[in-house]
């Protein structure tokens, strides 16, 4: 039963889970792309905290695009609560998805918390990789449908 | 998933639970018209599972592209079929355990729908070829686009907006997926016939005719490395190191080791910056963003995709106990982004963070 339901579910959702990383083709261009990703994080209950440059100098160093960013996004309370009790997740705090340009279309990228899990077997961890990747997972598809 | 973790209190409520969750997957799929069998149902599939990298038509991206009517010309069913099934271990191209024949079936015929030609079927034997004869042919003819052994090229497919080598990097010849998936016939008729639209030639532009071919094709049959990246699944996912120092003086000392290291400071921020309230942000944990730009291009270029761990990062963290400087594990990432071509950026991302951390702590 419950594996069918899996099975059903994993067909029905569209982020592919490539390996451990969740990715989505978006056809709009990086510009509307970003702002479909902003308002998809504030639909999710998420606020966005920081959107991050990886491309200062890579149209000089020969590429044809510096529309490169990580995007930030998390919640102060639950941010706070999870690093008291699990300072080690921090380095992967807050969430993020990064976001860059192919041409005229855009891509979108996060992890799964799938590496994570077998060092935090404990059930309010899992419970909240669940969350965490649910969520990730509807914020990048709603991106990908937007039009 | 949640279900695997909702713990079962009440039976009554279980199954009311699961049958509410088989209702609404039905609902959705009814909703979003999945109908693997119907002629749409592959289209759907292929934007979903693989037209993030390999584009929309099949014109390449992330992966090469797939719409070109010399590769579909050569590429046999079967080969399509095991190729989804095993994936190219450590090449990016993922294995697709999750999809079910009948849905994999609708991928490729969705595929197929982008050439009139029939699809090729080859028989299994092997072809006899010398390959000695062959490496002599390779090392002369291949090596400078499929790499020394048929290691591929480095990069992934054909993203033009990131400098790479050639339009199409040359995928893997040696990696243990692509040896599963294709026939010796269907090696033989790819190199007969070449792949217009890609840097591939005819080996008919080298003068060589069809037991050259064979022979190739034997030494290319030799190739069989194992390039899954090492199993990195029990390392652990962050570097800790702990500080005698105040929170204060670590982070001076972090910044003077990053600094002789050429790594340029980018951002100091609290964790919470952005979130908190302004003025109300948790000061004890801090962190330091730096980068190094050519380490940075040199990693994009191997997988565009790496720059969400990027710029480097590492934390501070102030605890009852002292301070405690971190960084997540770089080594995990070559398995998280199935690249074995990153393993060496890793390791020396790995030991640039443990020597700037331990400098900082010392
Ligand atoms: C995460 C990116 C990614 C995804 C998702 C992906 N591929 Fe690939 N694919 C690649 C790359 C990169 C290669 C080149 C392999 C190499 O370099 O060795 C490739 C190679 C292939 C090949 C071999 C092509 C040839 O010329 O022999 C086929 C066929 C293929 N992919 C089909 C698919 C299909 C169908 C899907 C969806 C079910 C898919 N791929 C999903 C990245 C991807
Ligand atoms: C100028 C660069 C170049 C040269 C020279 C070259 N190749 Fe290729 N080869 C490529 C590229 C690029 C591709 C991928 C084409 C595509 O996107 O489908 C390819 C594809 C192939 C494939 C199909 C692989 C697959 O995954 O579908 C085989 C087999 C192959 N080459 C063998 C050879 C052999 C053997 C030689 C030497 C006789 C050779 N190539 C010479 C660039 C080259």
């Amino acid at each position: 039963m419950k594996n069918i339901l899996v099975a059903l579910m994993m067909l029905v959702s569209p982020v592919l889970l490539a390996q451990d990383l969740f990715m989505v083709r978006s056809q709009l261009p990086f510009p509307e792309a970003m702002s479909a990703l902003q308002q998809s994080i504030g639909k999710s209950g998420y606020k966005v905290s920081r959107v991050q440059r990886v491309d200062i100098g890579l149209t000089k160093s020969g590429y044809k695009t510096d529309k490169y960013r990580v995007v930030f996004f998390g919640d102060a309370d639950e941010l706070r609560a999870v690093s008291d009790r699990h300072p080690e997740l921090i380095p992967y705090l807050p969430l993020k998805i990064s976001i860059f340009a192919e041409n005229d279309e855009t891509l979108l990228l996060a992890s799964s918390f799938k590496h994570l899990r077998p060092f935090y077997p404990g059930p309010d961890l899992q419970l909240q990789f669940d969350r965490w990747e649910s969520t990730i997972r509807d914020i990048l598809e709603r991106v990908r449908v937007a039009e | 998933m949640h279900i695997k973790d909702v713990r079962i209190t009440c039976h009554a409520e279980w199954i009311t639970m699961n049958l509410r969750a088989v209702l609404m997957v039905i609902v959705t799929l009814l909703l979003s018209g999945v109908s693997v069998a119907g002629p749409n149902g592959g289209a759907m599939l292929y934007r979903q599972n693989c037209a993030v990298c390999h584009g929309d038509n099949g014109g390449g991206g992330v992966g090469i592209p797939l719409n070109l009517p010399d590769f579909l010309a050569v590429a046999s069913d079967d080969y399509l079929r095991k190729t989804l099934r095993i994936g190219r271990p450590g090449r990016i191209m993922p294995a697709f355990a999750n999809l079910g024949d009948t849905e994999i079936d609708a991928i490729i015929g969705h595929i197929r729908s982008w050439s009139p030609q029939a699809a090729p079927v080859y028989n299994s034997d092997p072809l006899p070829g010398n390959p000695e004869r062959g490496k002599t042919l390779y090392a002369r003819h291949c090596t400078g686009c499929h790499g020394d052994e048929g290691r591929g090229g480095i990069g992934t497919g054909v993203t033009f907006s990131r400098p790479r080598e050639a339009p199409v990097e040359a995928p893997a010849l040696d990696n243990p997926g692509f040896q599963e998936s294709v026939s010796d016939a269907m090696l033989k008729a790819s190199l007969l016939r070449g792949r217009e639209g890609t840097p591939m030639p005819s080996i008919k532009v080298f003068g060589l005719k069809e037991k050259d071919a064979d022979d190739l094709v034997a030494y290319l049959r030799t190739l069989n490395r194992d390039v899954l990246p090492e199993d990195n699944s029990g390392l652990e996912p962050v570097i800790l190191y702990e500080s005698a120092y105040s929170l204060k003086q670590t982070l001076e000392n972090l910044k003077q080791a990053v600094i002789g290291r050429n790594f340029r400071i980018i951002r100091e921020q609290y964790l919470d910056q952005g979130l908190a309230p302004e003025g109300k942000e948790d000061t004890r944990r801090i962190i330091l963003y730096f980068c190094n730009f050519a380490f940075l291009n040199d990693a994009l270029a191997i997988d565009p995709r790496v720059g969400l761990f990027l710029p480097c990062r590492i934390t501070l963290v102030k605890t009852e106990h002292g301070v405690q400087v971190m960084s997540i594990n770089p080594k995990n990432l070559s398995r998280l982004f199935n690249n074995s071509d990153l393993d060496r950026y890793c390791q020396q991302m790995h030991d640039m963070y443990a020597e700037i951390m331990e400098d900082a702590t010392l």
